[in-house]
C-alpha cells in the first residue's frame, strides 16, 4: 500500500493515478479482510475501488489527463505534513494493542450488544443489528449525508431551470473560452 | 464504446448477475456481510456499466433521471417513516420492536425496511451522480 501511495505522488499521468488509487482501495479492502472487518472491506471494495474510480475517470474525460508540473517545491506544506504525521504516530503509542480485550472500546457497550443481540434482535450478523437497530439514529444520519451529497451534486451540475438559465449558461461559455 | 463487441457481450452477460448479487447482498445482510450501503453501490454499478457500454442515452431510458431523483428522497423517507411507524405504535422513534406483536419479528421487519431504504437512496444517488458527471460533455 505504501508503494502505491508513493507512486501515486510521483506520477504525472492522471489516468495511471486513478487506476493506482483503485488498486490502493483493493489493497485496503484486503487489509480489512485480514482484520476480520468483512463489512468494511465490502464497502471499501465497492465504493473505493469501484464507484470512485468510475467517477474519477468520468472527471478525467472532462478535464485533462496530465498533471501540470509545479514550478516550485514548497517547504512549508512538507513541514506541516511531517509534524502532523509525527504527532499521529506519537499518539498511537497510547492506543491499546490490537484485539486487546481490556481496551475501552471493548468494555463499554460492545459486550451488551454481543451478548443481547441474539435474543433481542435475533439476526446472526451483529454488525447489521448494531448498524440498523442499536445505532439506528447514526445510520439515519449517514443516509441523510448521502442524500445531501446527492442533492448538492444535482444543484451544482444539474440542469439549470428558471428565468436566469440563459444568463448563467452565457457566463459558463465565457469561462470555458478563457 | 458502442463498437466494442467483446465489451458489449460481456456486459450483457454480467449485468443480470450484478443486479442479482446486489439483491442478494441487500436481503442477506442480516446473515452475512453486506447491507443497504454495499447493495446500493453494487446495484448502481450495474447501471453505470450499462451506461458506459451502451451510451448515456440508453441508460437514461432504462433509469429515467426524473424517477432516479425521486428515489433518492424516497429511500430516506422510507427510513424516517419506519421511525415514525415506531412512534405511532407507541414506542420510541426508530424502535422496531413495537412494529409487530412479536418484538424480534418487529426488529426483523424494521431492519429489512430501513436497509431497503438505505439501498434505494445509495443506488439512486450513485446513479444520478454518474448521470450528471457523464452528461457534462462540454
Amino acid at each position: 500500500m505504501g508503494a502505491t501511495a508513493i507512486v501515486v505522488l510521483r506520477l504525472r499521468s492522471l489516468f495511471a493515478v486513478v487506476m493506482l488509487s483503485g488498486i490502493y482501495s483493493f489493497l485496503a479492502a484486503s487489509m480489512f479482510v485480514a482484520l476480520d472487518a468483512v463489512d468494511v472491506a465490502f464497502t471499501e471494495a465497492a465504493v473505493g475501488a469501484g464507484i470512485s474510480t468510475v467517477l474519477m475517470l468520468a472527471t478525467l474525460a472532462l478535464t485533462g489527463s496530465r498533471e501540470r508540473i509545479p514550478v516550485h517545491t514548497p517547504p512549508l506544506p512538507l513541514l506541516v505534513v511531517l509534524v502532523t504525521g509525527a504527532a499521529l504516530i506519537y499518539a498511537t503509542f497510547d492506543m491499546p494493542a490490537f484485539g486487546d480485550p481490556a481496551a475501552p472500546a471493548n468494555l463499554h457497550v460492545a459486550p451488551r450488544y454481543l451478548g443481547d443481540s441474539g435474543h433481542e434482535i435475533g439476526i446472526p450478523n451483529v454488525v447489521t443489528s448494531v448498524l440498523a437497530s442499536y445505532r439506528g439514529y447514526d445510520t439515519l444520519g449517514e443516509v441523510t449525508v448521502i442524500f445531501t451529497a446527492g442533492v448538492a451534486v444535482m444543484l451544482l451540475l444539474g440542469g439549470r431551470r428558471g428565468q436566469d438559465a440563459g444568463r448563467k449558461r452565457g457566463d459558463d461559455d465565457a469561462g470555458d473560452a478563457v | 464504446m458502442k463498437h466494442h463487441r467483446v465489451l458489449r457481450v460481456a456486459a450483457k452477460l454480467l449485468i443480470p448477475f450484478i443486479l442479482l448479487f446486489a439483491l442478494y447482498v441487500q436481503f442477506h445482510g442480516d446473515f452475512g456481510p453486506g447491507g443497504g450501503f454495499q447493495a446500493g453501490v453494487i446495484f448502481a454499478a450495474a447501471f453505470i456499466l450499462y451506461g458506459l457500454i451502451f451510451g448515456l442515452e440508453n441508460a437514461r431510458k432504462v433509469a429515467p433521471p426524473a424517477l432516479v431523483t425521486r428515489l433518492v428522497a424516497l429511500g430516506l423517507l422510507l427510513y424516517a417513516g419506519v421511525g415514525y411507524g415506531g412512534l405511532l405504535r407507541g414506542g420510541n422513534y426508530l424502535d422496531y420492536g413495537v412494529l409487530l406483536e412479536n418484538s424480534v419479528a418487529g426488529q426483523h421487519l424494521g431492519i429489512l425496511l430501513i436497509e431497503f431504504g438505505v439501498g434505494t437512496t445509495v443506488a439512486a444517488t450513485m446513479i444520478s451522480i454518474f448521470f450528471l458527471f457523464a452528461g457534462r460533455d462540454t
